[in-house]
């Protein structure tokens, strides 16, 4: 029988640990980010996306050499799960919107003629540039938003020191996630950014958990040294919070190795989120209370319900 | 919290059957759902493209070219007017939005003339009321001429529904199933074609303006057509339509244009067998058509389409009867589809693709089966966790857990929301944070017995007070929900909207449904019903 229960790990003794090892991973990801960059995928860079399964292998290299004489500028041929499923990216061609459609049609003709399999053509995708960049802004601004709505929320629903708490272990979450798409070089799309709101949304909810029990512990134990505080309110959120990063985990990994190859960037990212998100409300944004200053004197009403 | 009362029982009962009762069409076909009675929920799931196959193509008017129009026209009457009044006019500049120039003798009379006159030629446009069109200043001798913004704007917002009344009916003349097309945000259309993942036809269909006229060639010069020279005021060089170097010189003047069609069909000339498209014209073009045609007979006239001339040929004789036929060496689907475009109507304004995404039948079928798949695996994997952890509570959230699945499914059918690929994710990761409710719940209770309290005190207590951190845990996901909804579109949308719902009924069932179970059997329960071994 699994029993997390009744703990009493001191987190708050490797928080100098932890926070160094954030530090270091917020700078490598910050540091990738300025090296490597974001792989974008066409939602963001603009250009075509040509998915095709074909009746036979089909080497790639010469298929890749093939499409390089079109004259299309970059073009990428990789394999897409199997062997038969190819992926070809043609990135964004000069001239604006009305231009980017001649290339499936230019792509489609040269494949007809190169390869001699069957081809069928399972997925089309042709970004213009006004729309990728519409993407990004939307994007961007979507991650901002929603951080920002956390901040308030959790001000409104606590006080500014947990709101900021909160909010950090937010941002450390949202960075290290960017940051492993940069060092992985992994493709970044539109999905990911859904992926990154859902680990906002996901991160937050583990960070409550604990912040409402530190809340009621503040109520409870009124002279209770806060570095213990907050150690006792980790250990009595702890069973619950692994208990449900478990089960999502279990969910996502599900997902990863099954769900197909379109989403497995989508589910990587969660994956990589749902470990960081707890990791962070266990790690960063409990410990951080300790130095916020947080207020010891709730209202008066509550203060009376809490003493009994 | 443990009390239920009867009627308590009887609505949480009730809300999960209906909601159960929406997710049942979706694991019959079509057919079978014919056959069940009419009170009977019929509504199944609404596939995304990205799994039922289909193409999703946004398009942009260009509002541009429809003020660059307004521009000319007004520039045309304005030099009209001055002529008229016989004011001699200097430093004639057209900018993109305005006009100006240098005159002597421009006096309100002749700005009442210019307004007017603008007016009437804009009426059929759009009804603007007795409200003015036109800003005219004057300093002076020098006149600057102006739209006003309202007048510019009610232009594009008229070309756009006008577009969007074209784009549907030249689609639905394909016959394409079930095709959606909406307006987005000042000028874009978005067009969801399902069971089409080859949409070329359909955009080169829409890739054309299709304004038809027919104009007389100029055969008052003489003319090279491979290396044209310039050509004289009211003529212009337009090169043809089969061959881009073989050039005409056209009079601008406009005999009849396609808005005086009425109909037009493709077929085939029944001497050469070539597939042409014939046309009939309303009365206004008929008339029209004969006059020009009886005036003009021995010289050539041409067919002109999106300023491309298809062909040109000599007028025999008046023609009277109002119908004709276009042959330019089409093949019969060339004939097919400008037949379609003449019928349709011509776009007030060209349409710009600005983003594609076709999906194949095929790989939406894959993309299903394997969300299924990790569904069901993922779902196992959570039952068992569960049940190795909480015991006989983690067995109730199990129950719950299913419950909740089908619930999702439930209301995407009621509301008849999109599922999309992404969706299916959105459900997968709700059965991985559903059970958090109920585990939040089950570790609080656990934490009152291990305090001392008896088991139904523990349970009364556990609900208590996981019930702040409950809400203040799912509303953060909610929010987050919720931003996504509004910023993203298509397939990620759907994501938004399976995690939100999903959100709802965790929450929902973990209060109500779990608990109800839970208080049924609440006079036997013991401390390892929760996952407590017996000394704890």
């Amino acid at each position: 029988m699994l029993n997390i229960s009744g703990t009493q790990i001191n987190f708050l003794k490797v928080r100098v640990i932890t926070f160094i090892l954030s530090a270091i991973l917020i700078f490598l990801s910050i540091g990738a980010f300025f090296v490597n960059g974001l792989n974008f995928g066409i939602d963001f860079k603009g250009g075509t996306l040509i998915e095709i399964e074909t009746s036979q292998e089909i080497e790639i290299s010469g298929l890749r050499d093939n499409l390089n004489t079109l004259e299309l500028g970059d073009v990428q041929v990789q394999e897409f799960g199997s062997s038969k499923n190819l992926l070809i990216r043609v990135e964004q061609q000069l001239g604006g919107d009305q231009v980017q459609q001649d290339v499936v049609q230019i792509v489609k003709d040269s494949l007809g003629s190169y390869l001699s399999t069957d081809i069928n053509f399972r997925r089309t995708e042709v970004v213009g540039p006004k729309v990728s960049g519409e993407l990004i802004q939307s994007g961007a601004i979507a991650i901002f938003v929603a951080v920002f709505a956390m901040l308030v929320y959790i001000w409104f629903r606590f006080e500014w020191q947990f709101s900021l708490g909160a909010v950090l272990a937010l941002v450390h979450d949202v960075i290290l996630t960017i940051g492993v798409f940069c060092i992985t070089q992994l493709e970044f799309n539109l999905p990911i950014i859904a992926a990154i709101l859902t680990i906002v949304g996901y991160s937050m909810n583990d960070t409550v958990v604990v912040y409402d029990r530190v809340r009621e512990n503040l109520r409870k134990y009124r002279s209770k040294e806060i570095t213990d505080l907050l150690n006792l309110s980790i250990n009595d959120t702890l069973s619950r919070t692994i208990v449900t990063s478990v089960t999502t985990l279990l969910a996502l990994l599900s997902l990863f190795i099954f769900g197909g190859e379109v989403i497995k960037g989508f589910t990587f990212a969660m994956i990589w989120g749902v470990i960081v998100g707890t990791y962070s409300s266990i790690f960063v944004a409990a410990p951080l209370l300790r130095y916020l200053d947080v207020k010891r004197e709730w209202n008066t009403t509550s203060a009376v319900d809490s003493t009994r | 919290m443990l009390y239920f009362s009867n009627l308590k029982i009887f609505s949480v009962l009730t809300v999960i059957i209906i909601t159960l009762l929406f997710a049942v069409p979706n694991f019959f076909g079509k057919d079978q759902l014919e056959t069940f009675p009419n009170f009977f929920p019929k509504k199944q799931v609404n596939l995304g493209l990205d799994l039922q196959g289909g193409s999703h193509l946004l398009l942009e008017v260009d509002t541009e070219e429809i003020i660059k129009e307004r521009v000319e026209n007004l520039n045309a009457d304005v030099r009209r007017v001055l002529k008229k009044n016989n004011l001699n006019y200097s430093n004639f500049k057209v900018s993109n939005e305005s006009l100006k120039f240098i005159v002597e003798g421009f006096n309100s009379e002749i700005q009442k003339e210019i307004s007017e006159l603008s007016m009437s030629n804009s009426q059929n446009i759009l009804a603007m009321g007795d409200q003015t069109n036109l800003i005219i200043t004057q300093e002076e001798n020098t006149v600057q001429i102006n739209f006003t913004e309202e007048f510019i704007k009610q232009s594009v917002s008229n070309a756009v529904a006008q577009s969007l009344e074209i784009v549907r009916r030249r689609i639905d003349e394909l016959g394409t199933r079930e095709p959606s097309i909406q307006r987005q945000g000042s000028s874009r259309i978005i067009i969801q074609l399902p069971g089409i993942d080859d949409p070329d036809r359909i955009k080169s269909l829409l890739g054309q303006t299709a304004k038809l006229t027919f104009q007389l060639v100029d055969t008052s010069v003489n003319f090279d057509p491979f290396n044209p020279s310039k050509a004289p005021i009211g003529s212009e060089i337009l090169a043809s339509d089969a061959d881009e170097e073989f050039k005409y010189i056209v009079k601008k003047r406009i005999m009849v244009g396609g808005e005086n069609l009425v109909d037009a069909q493709p077929g085939f000339d029944p001497q050469t067998n070539e597939p042409i498209v014939s046309f009939r014209f309303d009365r206004i073009g008929a008339t029209k058509f004969g006059r020009v045609t009886q005036q003009n007979v021995g010289k050539p006239f041409a067919i002109v389409l999106d300023n491309k001339v298809i062909s040109a040929p000599v007028i025999r004789e008046a023609i009277l009867g109002g119908s004709g036929q276009i042959s330019g060496g089409f093949d019969s689907e060339e004939a097919n589809d400008l037949a379609i475009l003449l019928r349709a109507g011509a776009l007030p304004a060209p349409l710009i693709i600005l983003e594609e995404r076709s999906v194949g039948p095929d790989l939406g079928a894959d993309s299903i089966e394997a969300g299924q798949f990790a569904a069901i695996i993922g779902f196992i994997a959570v039952i068992i966790f569960m049940i190795f952890v909480y015991r006989y509570f983690g067995l109730l959230a199990d129950i719950a857990l299913i419950i909740n699945l089908f619930m999702v499914l439930g209301v995407l059918s009621l509301f008849q929301a999109t599922l999309t690929l992404p969706g299916i994710a959105g459900i997968i990761l709700t059965i991985g944070m559903a059970v958090d409710a109920n585990v939040l719940i089950f570790e609080r209770v656990k934490e009152e017995i291990r305090n001392g309290s008896n088991m139904m005190n523990a349970v009364e207590n556990g609900y208590k007070r996981a019930l702040s951190t409950i809400l203040d845990a799912n509303i953060t996901t909610l929010i987050a929900a919720i931003i996504l909804f509004f910023m993203a579109s298509g397939p990620v949308r759907g994501f938004s909207i399976t995690l939100a719902i999903g959100i709802f009924t965790s929450v929902f069932t973990a209060f109500t449904f779990t608990r109800l179970l839970i208080s049924l059997n609440a006079k036997r329960l013991k401390p390892n019903f929760v996952g407590l071994s017996k000394n704890a």
